[in-house]
């Protein structure tokens, strides 16, 4: 059975008709050919397909298309400014947060979700003060970023980027 | 001895070149490439060890909508070449392990795809099978060889009777599990024919080997096989030899004609599908004097391997070679089991084969009361031990010396469980690194000036995260006596020059010197004004060093290791590792491959175990969620340095390579300090909170 929707990815209106049991992560991947969320696991257990649903982070493989008609994608290709990069993507060429980089783009999209949520004062399991503004500290980093696997093991550069972009 | 290459670029710390486009997201990877209309296909595996395919229904599998084709063993093409097993796709109607692929189905979407794989019915005759690993078995075999061609068993002097008279002994068995590479790019190939080409979009780590092992399977000329890997999410080696989805993506595609196929692994088929570290046994016999100099050293080391294709793991090699002992043994056996095939995983040999003489040498130093940094100095070899070899550089004793003092090791109390802090027992470990310099035959590069001062540099080279974009456009840049932004690097195509595959830590060995090469004949030929369009080349050129040096790398990896008083619970807060590793061409990247693979052994020491289930003869936990591997949250703090190493000898850059030697000693330093920090010694990997309660 297939459904027709209408998604706004990376600033684009785009229409299309997709299979009922079509992912929002091959949607974009297979039927609009936006490439930048990846498919590592296919079970939410790796975070390589993060993507900015209506501004908060998401994975994308684990929820259908046909559920997000009318929805705004950011992916990590809409996060830049065509060759200006974002300030989280430019900490983590800075800092070589990457290696392979088929995790990066979900790490960034997911970093761009941790500073908005701190900001918004959403505890973490390791936030102490319950009450007050969220401080990002290392550790909040660390476990809010704990989503997105990296196999290359770039995990303590990525909390060095992550700090820097929230300057 | 080579002429070492002066240096402007090298040494230098460019940000990644292919960094934007994979920070946007906007790098093509294997199924990112942009093909006209593809089809997708879906693997069927196999449910049984053991076994004979005595049927396959795709009639449900067939009548779904979309489905284009589905290949069996009953009616798949015939291939050109079965000679390597692994490779032999739909060829016999045998089952040699669990998860082997019996059926493929290609469909118009991948939701088609998976429906009608989950619809085809194989009916297999089953046979007993045995997935058995342990030293109990009365059919362990010697191999004729070990993985690198080296040898089985060595033997020096007399170790019985040394370890007979040695005061000071230790007779103690470790083992290291069974662990999946588990890249985050899954194995991928979208593949085309055209007039009789074949085209692969490939996750690879070599293009010209992969075109080799294609044209042999399909009986091509390998001219008419063409392999695009420009980005590969990863590898550890699991792509760095050829699996059959390779073979069936092509396969598929033919059944297909004009249409093009893409294939991805799912997480849970990488299990079975693209090789792994064999889970190893490793008895190690030491004896000393009691002024802690070894006598003798022996490593007995047992691997599983398939019985459909040979791999065996070199876990007693580095035995070999890393501390003095005038008498010493080693040996290699294997059980060939009804289980996938093994294959290289990130240090094959020396990652594994570290551990367990890493903590026996703890445990011995512990014994005699010998600090284990000091214990080591004392095992210093003054020339390879095995080989009578001097050395080209061998720096260990400067790592451990500059480790002890970056860490803050002079302060340290050894007497284990002796300090708690706020309900953790605290204890410091430290363990060796080694790797050997390989270097790959079988490369050449060509050089073309496309401009004024601009030059095109073309070698099928891989980057897998290593850094090779940027890295070796700067050996390059040095090699031509030019900037970097001069130089334009193309690889990982088999459009370019050969090249041999990423691994063994030998890329910029193998690939950096031949890129000199051809910097030298493009200079000596048009010199340094060259018009647009000159173009040169050149092959690897030969190193002979080897036939008079040992040529390896060394490092000292320092753990601090909490364990939780009540729960037992394990924390690593702190890694230090310094590396002797020759020239470093790239200190951003190079401290990000070093890092990255240290945290790659703290996820084997603490996480990482593919439990395999004997009854079944597969691995059980074959996801993320339950094979785990280390997340942002268990690596708080690890720090890579090296010391300065000048060696003449290696190649024209003095680099040792650095991709692998990060994750050697990282698992021995972690139990070390677990030991220190409880008084309990953990010698079977992973370790977990089980051990100390």
């Amino acid at each position: 059975m297939d459904g027709e929707i209408e998604l706004r990815v990376d600033g684009r209106r785009r229409r299309l008709r997709v299979d009922t049991r079509t992912t929002l992560l091959d949607a974009l991947r297979d039927g609009i050919g936006a490439n930048a969320p990846k498919k590592g696991c296919d079970h939410g257990q790796c975070g390589a397909c993060t993507v900015l649903l209506d501004g908060r982070r998401a994975i994308t493989c684990l929820t259908f298309a046909v559920a997000h008609d009318g929805t705004e994608v950011t992916t990590a290709e809409g996060l830049a400014d065509g060759e200006r990069l974002h300030p989280v993507q430019e900490a983590f060429l800075e800092r070589d947060a990457l290696q392979c980089g088929f995790c990066t783009p979900g790490q960034v999209c997911s970093a761009i979700g941790v500073l908005d949520e701190a900001a918004a004062g959403h505890p973490s399991v390791v936030t102490e003060d319950l009450t007050g503004p969220v401080e990002l500290t290392d550790d909040e980093i660390r476990e809010r970023m704990s989503g997105n696997l990296c196999r290359c093991g770039a995990y303590v550069a990525i909390v060095d980027a992550v700090r820097d972009g929230a300057r | 001895m080579t002429d070492l290459l002066r240096t402007r670029v090298l040494g230098q710390s460019p940000r990644r070149v292919d960094g934007p486009a994979k920070v946007t997201g906007t790098a093509r990877y294997a199924g990112d490439q942009h093909v006209v209309d593809p089809a997708y296909a879906h693997l069927v595996q196999a449910e049984a060890a053991r076994g004979v395919v005595t049927g396959v229904d795709v009639s449900a599998a067939r009548a779904v909508d979309g489905v284009l084709a589905v290949l069996t063993p009953d009616d798949a093409p015939r291939l050109a070449s079965t000679e390597d097993a692994e490779l032999a796709a739909f060829q016999s109607h045998d089952v040699a392990f669990r998860g082997q692929v019996v059926a493929a189905v290609i469909a118009s979407t991948r939701e088609v795809a998976r429906e009608a794989a989950a619809l085809v019915r194989v009916e297999i005759d089953r046979q007993p099978h045995d997935a058995h690993l342990g030293t109990d078995r009365d059919d362990l075999y010697a191999p004729e060889k070990v993985n690198t061609g080296a040898e089985t068993d060595t033997s020096r002097g007399d170790v019985a009777t040394a370890l007979a008279h040695s005061p000071f002994t230790l007779d103690q068995t470790y083992t290291t599990a069974w662990y999946n590479n588990n890249p985050m790019e899954p194995h991928t190939t979208t593949a085309l024919w055209l007039d009789g080409d074949l085209a692969l979009y490939e996750s690879t780590q070599g293009v010209h080997t992969t075109r080799e092992a294609m044209a042999k399977v399909f009986g091509l000329d390998p001219e008419r096989v063409h392999v695009i890997a420009p980005h590969v999410g990863g590898g550890f080696g699991s792509k760095g030899t050829p699996h059959v989805h390779t073979v069936i993506a092509a396969m598929a595609a033919r059944a297909v004609p004009g249409t093009p196929v893409k294939l991805a692994l799912t997480r849970q088929q990488m299990f079975s599908l693209v090789g792994y570290r064999t889970p190893t046994i490793q008895r190690v016999r030491l004896g000393c004097d009691a002024a802690g100099r070894l006598a003798s050293l022996e490593v007995d080391a047992v691997s599983q391997t398939s019985r459909i294709k040979e791999f065996a793991e070199q876990t007693a090699v580095p035995a070999r070679m890393m501390y003095a002992a005038p008498n010493r043994r080693t040996t290699h056996r294997l059980a060939a089991l009804d289980v996938p095939v093994p294959s290289w995983m990130r240090a094959p040999g020396e990652c594994p084969g570290m551990f367990g003489p890493e903590v026996a040498m703890d445990e011995l130093a512990n014994a005699c009361g010998i600090d284990p940094v000091e214990f080591r100095v004392r095992n210093e070899p003054d020339v390879e031990p095995e080989s009578g070899k001097p050395f080209s550089s061998r720096n260990l004793v400067a790592c451990l010396r500059e480790g002890a003092r970056r860490f803050g090791w002079e302060h340290r109390d050894p007497t284990p469980r002796a300090r708690v802090e706020s309900g953790w027992f605290v204890g410091t470990g430290v363990a060796a690194s080694t790797y050997p310099v390989n270097r790959t035959p079988g490369s050449a590069a060509t050089i073309r000036c496309t401009g004024p001062r601009r030059y095109l540099v073309r070698i099928g080279a891989a980057d897998l995260g290593t850094g090779t974009w940027t890295s070796l456009a700067q050996v390059a840049a040095d090699a031509l006596g030019v900037d970097f932004a001069d130089v334009e690097l193309r690889i990982g195509d088999t459009a370019s020059p050969k090249a041999s595959v990423a691994g063994g830590s030998s890329g910029i060995t193998s690939w950096g010197s031949t890129v000199v090469a051809a910097a030298e004949a493009f200079r000596e030929e048009f010199g340094d004004d060259p018009a647009e369009g000159d173009e040169a080349g050149a092959e690897m050129p030969g190193n002979d060093a080897g036939d008079t040096y040992a040529m390896h790398a060394f490092g000292a990896q320092f753990a601090e290791v909490r364990v939780h008083v009540d729960t037992g619970e394990v924390r690593v807060p702190r890694l230090l590792g310094v590396f002797a590793v020759g020239r470093v061409v790239n200190p951003r990247l190079a401290r990000s491959q070093l890092v990255g693979g240290m945290t790659m052994g703290l996820s084997m020491a603490l996480h990482e175990h593919s439990v395999p289930d004997e009854r079944f003869g597969h691995v059980v936990n074959h996801d993320f969620a339950e094979y785990h591997i280390a997340t942002n949250s268990d690596v708080p703090h690890v720090e890579a340095h090296w010391v300065e190493e000048h060696d003449p000898h290696t190649n024209p850059m003095g680099t040792k390579g650095i991709g692998e030697i990060g994750i050697v000693g990282t698992a021995a330093a972690i139990v070390n300090a677990a030991h220190h920090a409880t008084g309990v010694r953990v010698r079977d990997l992973p370790v977990t909170l089980d051990h100390f309660l």
